[in-house]
């Protein structure tokens, strides 16, 4: 051993400290980011939704899902008198902790002063503010383009929460109280049941159904039909009734995306409309009805007493 | 100053920094009690939030950040005190900072330590935190942040310890006279063999100036880096370019606010009147006076940029913070952190130090609520939905910040009964080049 020290030049050990620092420096990028970095390279950002095809070509099998919300078929299901029906199987079919729900239905209003609904999933963004600002690649976007969160890595630091500009982040603020069900669920982050305590939670579109050639539980749950998955590069969408070509879907419909000047690339988007085609009219004043958890009470509304001897805790 | 008194300066400088290290009163001991009786309440706080989760707070998913992170800009903000004080005005050659560094230096390390600590107490999953090392990705400004808060601590640990060494020597040589053995090996230990040669000296000198010129670069980056937490998000507010700079003006405003407040209490405390005199509270008030200036400008030209277009997010936030439920926040911001400091910097009624100290008393709670005002509203306002987000602090949060207020105290405690809280050597040399420079019929600057 001191044979070999002394033998260490400078130029040596500056040459071999370089070394180290490099292998450290690529080690230290997860692996995600990694095939990220080889992906970008081949592929090029933001190509899928300007060429389809292309991209289908570059990348061989990989898919990149996608919907689309028809909002002129949309009614809120005031109509038929329940909690919209994409939130309620969504949060049935992911034993969703209680107040959060990943497809949120929104009212908005139109130009004249009536209002429309609005289904809001996780947009999966291609420009994804969230997974840009992510600190140990927890949240991630898989190869089919999902924006995903591995709930064994987030560390809880929220950065995400604050950086999506549509508020489809959920925290776990304490420990999700689900079925015991749930818990005989094996997780996966494409199914991410059960919850974690302190770890961020969202809208996946249900990838792991995607691939067997099963609908989400949001576009099944739909009773009108209005949401439509598909694959960007086969160009292909359906909402289980129908099949049509995303493209040209899209344009003949004249598809919008929300907040598109933000440049975040959503992969969801809206044909406008206030479900008319579900026999709704714009001035129709009914509410939409809260969605059901059979499990947990809703976290968020609950706080801590004033004092540590006080109620809750 | 004559030469002959030199001798009587300099044993009356060393027995008056001295005697917090020799004597110790009930009063410390008091006080000692009494902040660690906070800390240890605010870490049973911590255990709460630990077993609930952050349940435990105020927090939910809309307004997802709130006093922690509102502390963690708040202490680094405070950091830039040591970096102002101590390698800003050595660079400049200005000679009266002498007896002011070393605590603007430790006000530094202590409100890293404590505003390092406020973003692992806000995660969700704290034990987790070694994946960021592992994992770690440098597109997050997180990552950013841990590396320029490490950095920047340990730039300000070896700027702290630089001009101590002498000080330790002192301390070997004067007060190993019935201190245990350990105490006098540590001392020994980190007084690294000096024995005030020429040469030490020139190397110490030479070590000192490179590390005021590193530190500058290294704060300006905390602050810039603490910023991009917020600047890099699509959020009404945040959203802004001037955001780094904003930030690095307002820790330059607050840490000059703290340096001034402890040097009142110090001061007063360990009796350094001599030495901590009107004139450095006068001169600070002008670095004060100077850097509210410099934030009521960026204050001014943010508001008046982004309410000229009024986007609809961030009119929505212009109504919160002026006239909506922030509004309270917002305009007691205004009045006491630039109304009535800017009154009582410029218009000279009244006692200088206690005008001068009221002023940066205000100035550090307009920043406190700063943060607040930066972080909140934005949150609040809607991005998707139409209803506005609520917080409302818990007492697990202001058991916490109660906690890190007084480790910030403790930290500096403990420090002044550690190790001189005035650079005895330098002020000792400044006092030898005055009377030199007045017995060889210069005209020495008389502060």
């Amino acid at each position: 051993m001191a044979d070999k020290n002394k033998d260490l030049s400078r130029r040596g050990f500056i040459k071999k400290s370089l070394g180290l620092a490099g292998l450290l420096g690529v080690m230290s990028l997860p692996v995600p980011q990694l095939m990220k970095l080889r992906k970008d390279s081949i592929a090029g950002r933001g190509l899928t939704s300007k060429n389809p095809a292309n991209q289908a070509q570059l990348e061989g099998k990989a898919r990149a899902w996608g919907m689309v919300i028809d909002l002129k078929k949309c009614d809120g299901c005031v109509n038929i008198e329940t909690p919209p029906q994409c939130t309620q199987a969504c949060i049935n079919g992911h034993y969703g902790p209680n107040g959060q729900q990943w497809i949120e239905v929104f009212e908005k209003e139109l130009a004249g002063g009536g209002h429309y609904f609005m289904p809001v999933p996780c947009y999966q963004c291609e420009n994804a503010p969230c997974a840009n600002v992510c600190p140990v690649a927890a949240t991630y976007h898989d190869e089919d383009g999902v924006v995903l969160v591995d709930h064994n890595r987030c560390i809880g630091c929220r950065m995400c929460m604050a950086a999506c500009p549509y508020q489809r982040r959920f925290f776990n603020w304490g420990t999700p109280k689900l079925p015991a069900a749930a818990a005989l669920t094996k997780y996966s982050p494409l199914y991410p049941v059960p919850a974690v305590k302190g770890t961020v939670i969202k809208c996946m579109f249900c990838a792991h159904f995607l691939h067997d050639g099963k609908l989400p539980y949001c576009v099944k749950g739909c009773p009108t039909k209005a949401l439509y998955i598909g694959d960007l590069n086969e160009d292909i969408a359906t909402n289980g009734a129908e099949v049509v070509q995303f493209s040209k879907f899209l344009d003949e419909n004249s598809a919008y995306r929300y907040k598109e000047e933000l440049g975040t690339q959503p992969r969801v988007w809206y044909l406008p409309g206030y479900g008319q085609l579900a026999g709704r009219t714009p001035r129709d004043h009914r509410p939409l009805m809260p969605p059901q958890w059979l499990w947990g009470d809703d976290d968020s509304n609950r706080c801590v007493g004033i004092w540590p001897w006080g109620e809750d805790f | 100053m004559k030469a002959g008194d030199i001798g009587g300066y300099r044993e009356r400088l060393e027995r008056t920094v001295f005697n917090p290290l020799t004597q110790t009163s009930v009063g410390f001991y008091l006080l000692v009690l009494v902040l660690l009786g906070v800390v240890g309440w605010g870490l049973y706080a911590y255990i709460v939030q630990l077993r609930f989760g952050l349940l435990a707070t105020g927090l939910r998913d809309q307004v997802m950040w709130g006093v922690y992170i509102l502390n963690f800009v708040f202490f680094l903000g405070i950091a830039m005190a040591g970096t102002v004080i101590s390698a800003i005005l050595r660079l400049t050659h200005a000679g009266w900072r002498t007896p002011i560094t070393r605590m603007a230096e430790i006000i530094t390390v202590a409100a890293l330590m404590i505003g390092g600590l406020m973003p692992v107490i806000d995660m969700g999953r704290p034990e987790r935190v070694w994946e960021i090392f592992v994992y770690g990705r440098f597109q997050s400004a997180i990552v950013w942040d841990i590396l320029v808060i490490t950095t920047y601590l340990i730039g300000s640990l070896i700027y702290l310890y630089l001009p101590l060494i002498p000080d330790f020597a002192l301390m070997r040589d004067r007060l190993s006279d019935g201190a245990s053995t350990i105490k006098r090996k540590v001392i020994n230990l980190l007084a690294l063999g000096w024995q005030n040669t020429v040469e030490q000296k020139h190397r110490l000198e030479k070590a000192i100036g490179i590390m005021a010129i590193a530190v500058v670069p290294m704060a300006v980056m905390t602050h810039t880096v603490a910023s991009f937490i917020f600047a890099w998000m699509l959020r009404p507010g945040w959203d802004s370019t001037i955001y780094g700079i904003y930030f690095v003006v307002g820790a330059l405003f607050s840490g000059l606010a703290t340096v001034l407040i402890v040097m009142a209490i110090t001061r007063r405390v360990f009796h350094l009147e001599e030495y901590i005199t009107e004139k450095h509270f006068r001169y600070l008030s002008y670095l004060l006076l100077t850097s509210l200036l410099l934030y009521l400008y960026l204050v001014v030209t943010e508001f008046l940029a982004i309410g000229y277009k009024l986007k609809l997010e961030e009119k929505e936030l212009l109504n919160l913070l002026f006239t909506g439920q922030a509004a309270p926040w917002f305009w007691f911001f205004i009045i006491a952190g630039f109304v009535i400091p800017a009154f009582l910097l410029v218009f000279r009624v009244g006692q200088t130090i206690h005008r001068i100290i009221t002023a940066a008393i205000f100035i550090n709670m307009a920043m406190w609520v700063s943060r607040l005002l930066i972080i909140v509203p934005t949150l609040q306002v809607p991005q998707i939905s139409e209803s506005l987000g609520v917080y409302t602090p818990s007492w697990v949060e202001w058991s916490i910040t109660a906690a890190a207020f007084a480790g910030f105290i403790l930290i500096f405690t403990v420090a002044s009964k550690l190790i001189p809280l005035v650079s005895i050597w330098e002020l000792a040399e400044d006092a030898e080049t005055e009377a030199h420079s007045e017995s060889t019929g210069e005209v020495a600057e008389a502060g």
